[in-house]
């Protein structure tokens, strides 16, 4: 008895153990830590001048960071516009990828492409194209668009972003929406249409109802992407012009190590954190109550 | 014959429409590989012609200063030797999680799934502060460390979906035939979870080989540096160099580019996979 009971343990140990303990050094001791030095005025040089100062990082930043509520607006902003254009695009190209084009596979693959390289390098080549590559097609075409400032002015800044964004993800988004449009049972769409609902019906009383998941999984990787979004935002912009494409994650990485006030950059991160767990708690909420079976 | 009749009148304007989508897509590329392999006054010019002459220079160049072979063997062994851990680990504890329903176990579960919603940026301070700490900072093992802390939860969660699905019977045979719990892990469970092995490493893959953030706050030695990292000090030196940045940019992107294009199948299968609702 006491044997079979010791092998349960040590089983148990070496099952779950590896991947506990790493889940634990690396995620939940720097979660809690950080709570705590929230409430800190912590300046990152060594341990001895840690005093807990309360709620003054909190109040701080609610009352007197104009900077941090720049960057929160910011955030918003994007990631608003981000989810819905990348998921409307993306589901655009799915549903028209569904249909026997000759050109299938190819397409599929060219919309993906750009996923696969990482935000920072997809920013420095953007930054070619929106400075150089954009005023060339600007002369020869003479289309104002091109011959825009598109980093050096706020507003175009923002949209330089946000078309970056969409062409790095919506292709992603695609791959999902694709499988889900596949998994529609043919027999429903052809009885619908034997009834003599049109296509906009189909569409709507039935593909989107049925695609329902997809959608669920999809605005949560868009929120929970445009929200994060770091490296295309320090590679394309670095935040500029004047600070008004600085996000919530740059604004944090900025306080504590540029500006070594780890306490207050500590503060920001817990209201990031719980910002983004409520936000995306609630859509997957919502949407998941919206999913039928077929 | 057949399978024209039944295309509809409407999918050539529609194949139109998307070709034109999918090359304004491309243009970028374009621009990239046209651009990196121009004179640096040609390049002032005209960014949009094609090149008059063809500077190959320009490559041998970036490679040499972006120490471009040091960095690719970093990020390549970062990502292998990352992944491999990842997968293995994930796959016991999935495996031990779902046969043994305990209440530690499904604690332990809800956390994984809880710890999914937390940004990166949110714990990254003091993480920094553990990681140095306990001398893991500017080391590759270190930085290892920190990936099988952050992939975890979601590739617990992928095997512990999978592994629901694979009946109980298989193993009892096995059992009854005198293999031990090792022994079924080994002979029997893990060859049949070879399809959600492709969809962990494939997401893991493309999210440890792009990573920046992470790499930049635990190293800080230049022998060490992976892709996008020797790529960012790298723009940091020569802004604006373009004839330079140009190709340090193409041949940081091949690597993965030419992974994706041998692997798409898996790739596509794995993302589809891999987008079980949380």
């Amino acid at each position: 008895m006491n044997r079979t009971k010791g092998s349960r343990l040590l089983q148990q140990m070496i099952f779950v153990g590896p991947s506990a303990f790493f889940f634990i050094l690396i995620l939940i001791v720097p979660f809690l830590l950080g709570i705590y030095y929230s409430f800190t005025n912590w300046n990152g040089v060594g341990s001895s001048h840690i005093d807990v100062v309360g709620l003054d990082n909190y109040k701080q930043i609610f009352f007197d960071d104009p900077k941090f509520k720049t960057a929160f607006w910011f955030t918003a902003k994007f990631t608003l516009l981000g989810v819905i254009l990348t998921n409307l695009i993306g589901f655009v190209l799915g549903y028209l990828l569904t249909k026997p084009l000759k050109t299938r596979n190819v397409l599929r693959t060219i919309f993906f492409m750009p996923n696969v390289i990482g935000g920072l390098l997809l920013g420095f080549i953007w930054q070619f194209i929106f400075i150089k590559g954009f005023a060339s097609i600007g002369e020869a075409t003479n289309f104002k668009f091109f011959s825009l400032p598109w980093l050096g002015t706020e507003n175009t800044a923002f949209w330089g972003i946000v078309i970056v964004f969409i062409w790095q993800t919506a292709g992603y988004l695609m791959i999902i929406y694709i499988s889900s449009f596949n998994n529609v049972p043919k027999d429903i769409l052809e009885a619908a249409e034997i009834d003599g609902a049109n296509r906009w019906q189909l569409l709507m009383n039935i593909i989107i109802p049925l695609v329902m998941p997809a959608i669920t999984v999809c605005l949560f990787l868009a929120i929970s992407w445009s929200f994060k979004m770091f490296d295309l935002n320090l590679s394309l912009t670095k935040g500029g012009p004047f600070g008004s494409t600085e996000s919530v994650a740059m604004n944090i990485y900025t306080e504590a190590f540029a500006n070594n006030r780890m306490g207050l950059g500590s503060a920001k991160a817990m209201i990031f954190f719980i910002v983004v767990a409520v936000i995306t708690s609630v859509q997957v909420k919502v949407t998941k109550s919206k999913e039928v079976e077929a | 014959m057949n399978m024209l009749k039944k295309r509809h009148p409407s999918s050539f304007i529609i194949e139109l429409a998307l070709i034109l989508v999918a090359l304004i897509f491309l243009v970028p590329f374009y621009f990239l590989f046209v651009n990196s392999v121009k004179t640096f006054g040609d390049l002032l010019t005209n960014s949009a012609s094609w090149p008059s002459t063809f500077e190959w220079s320009n490559y041998s160049r970036a490679w040499t200063i972006t120490r471009f072979p040091e960095a690719f063997t970093n990020s390549l062994l970062v990502t292998v030797i990352s992944n491999a851990l990842l997968a293995i680990f994930s796959a016991m504890a999935a495996y031990q999680m779902v046969r043994r329903d305990i209440k530690l176990n499904r604690i332990l579960f809800s956390l994984y799934v809880a710890a999914m919603v937390i940004p990166f940026q949110s714990i990254m301070i003091p993480l920094v502060k553990v990681t140095s700490k306990i001398g893991f900072s500017d080391s590759i093992p270190g930085l290892i460390v920190c990936y099988l802390g952050f992939g975890i939860p979601l590739s617990v969660f992928l095997f512990h979906g999978f592994m629901k699905s694979i009946p109980l019977e298989i193993e009892e045979a096995a059992t009854v035939d005198g293999s031990n719990v090792y022994g079924v892990f080994v002979r029997i469970v893990l060859p049949l979870l070879k399809p959600i092995f492709v969809t962990v490493i494939i997401l893991n893959t493309l999210w440890i080989w792009n990573d920046y953030l992470l790499p930049s706050l635990i190293l800080q030695s230049p022998e060490l540096r992976t892709i996008p990292i020797a790529t960012f000090a790298f723009f940091g030196q020569y802004t604006k160099q373009w004839d330079l940045a140009l190709p340090a940019l193409v041949l940081g992107i091949l690597p993965i580019i030419v992974f994706f294009l041998s692997m798409q199948k898996y790739i596509v299968e794995g993302i589809t996979a891999g987008a079980v609702k949380g």
